[in-house]
């Protein structure tokens, strides 16, 4: 009941920046665009109580228009209620705003998020690798490079069916 | 060995070859130092994770590593003998294995433990390190996943033979130059 009101509260203030609207086990899931991002998160926590980000993680769907994703888990502790707002972004221009001014909790996770997706958040106070090392020069969790480690030097392939 | 131990119900260590007489035992003083070095150990366990767990049962009183010599651990290399790496290790840890083992004095040995250890083990990812002697130069390696500490313990006596065996100059030989800076370790002689 709250959270249908929630959505139409978000839908006459965001209007034409709520792509779509799902529901999945009592969870609604909002697509959002990408430059919509801060200003509903922080709608979202100074207004709504979802002052608690669950998540931030990245995703990578190939063969879509827009490949890369970002995806914001948010609790509101009051109620107890949960939502998913998931953005879209292309390959060649994957800009997000950073939400690390709204919720410190983002920081590490948009660092992560850059790490393996390249996603790149714009005025992200420190935006560089890290899990991988630095020299890295591609994004592991993209879909587009091979399981196995590159730099190996001694497996032969007829043993392992190649 | 057989002069100390006939009236007494334990072994102590076998002695090396040598001359024995009334009162005197003569051998070389590599044999010598090796003995002395090989039943005294030190080891820093640089344990990082599963193979970790088993060397902690390996330490425990069942499997008693302590019985060679090795009781006292070190996580200090300037204190340890033997750096014992047990675990995978990743990219953005291999600066830092090779670091601990610069600050290794000599003479040091390593023992790769488990199959991450060895050479990536299952983790044939963009983040494992695959085998540890991409960095440091190893003298023993342990397979298995994890080994069981009987098998940790075969290779710490492994390592015992080679130290018991090692001549006392091989640490100032072109060769081991050669192979420290094949790593790009500095030596500071």
């Amino acid at each position: 009941m709250e959270k249908i009101e929630l959505l139409q509260e978000l839908k006459s203030k965001f209007d034409r920046n709520i792509i779509a609207v799902d529901e999945n086990a009592d969870i609604y899931t909002l697509t959002i665009s990408s430059v919509s991002v801060k200003p509903i998160l922080s709608f979202l926590k100074e207004e709504k109580d979802y002052q608690f980000l669950t998540d931030l993680c990245g995703i990578h769907y190939p063969g879509r228009e827009k490949e890369l994703g970002v995806i914001y888990h948010l609790h509101n502790l009051v109620e107890n209620k949960r939502l998913r707002i998931k953005t879209f972004v292309t390959k060649a221009n994957p800009k997000v705003e950073s939400v690390s001014q709204v919720f410190s909790a983002a920081n590490w996770m948009e660092r992560e998020t850059f790490d393996f997706y390249g996603v790149d958040f714009v005025g992200h106070p420190n935006q560089k690798r890290i899990l991988n090392v630095e020299y890295m020069d591609y994004f592991p969790m993209r879909k587009e490079y091979p399981l196995e480690d590159a730099t190996r030097t001694d497996k032969d392939d007829k043993f392992f069916g190649r | 060995m057989s002069i100390m131990s006939k009236d007494k119900n334990y072994t102590v260590v076998e002695a090396p070859e040598g001359v024995a007489g009334h009162g005197f035992f003569a051998t070389t003083l590599d044999k010598a130092v090796g003995l002395a070095r090989k039943n005294s150990l030190w080891p820093l366990p640089f344990a990082t994770s599963c193979c970790g767990i088993e060397f902690m049962a390996t330490m425990g009183a069942h499997y008693d590593l302590g019985r060679f010599g090795a009781e006292r651990l070190s996580f200090s290399p300037r204190q340890a003998d033997l750096l014992m790496v047990m675990g995978t290790i990743a990219k953005k840890m291999a600066p830092v294995v090779q670091q601990i083992y610069e600050q290794m004095a000599e003479p040091r040995w390593v023992i790769a433990v488990g199959a991450c250890a060895s050479s990536g083990g299952v983790f044939d990812t963009y983040s494992v390190l695959q085998g540890i002697d991409k960095v440091v130069p190893v003298d023993v390696y342990v397979p298995g996943c994890p080994p069981r500490p009987e098998q940790i313990i075969d290779g710490f006596m492994k390592i015992q033979e080679l130290v018991g065996n090692e001549p006392l100059r091989r640490r100032y030989s072109p060769e081991y130059k050669e192979l420290l800076e094949s790593y790009g370790i500095k030596i500071d002689k």
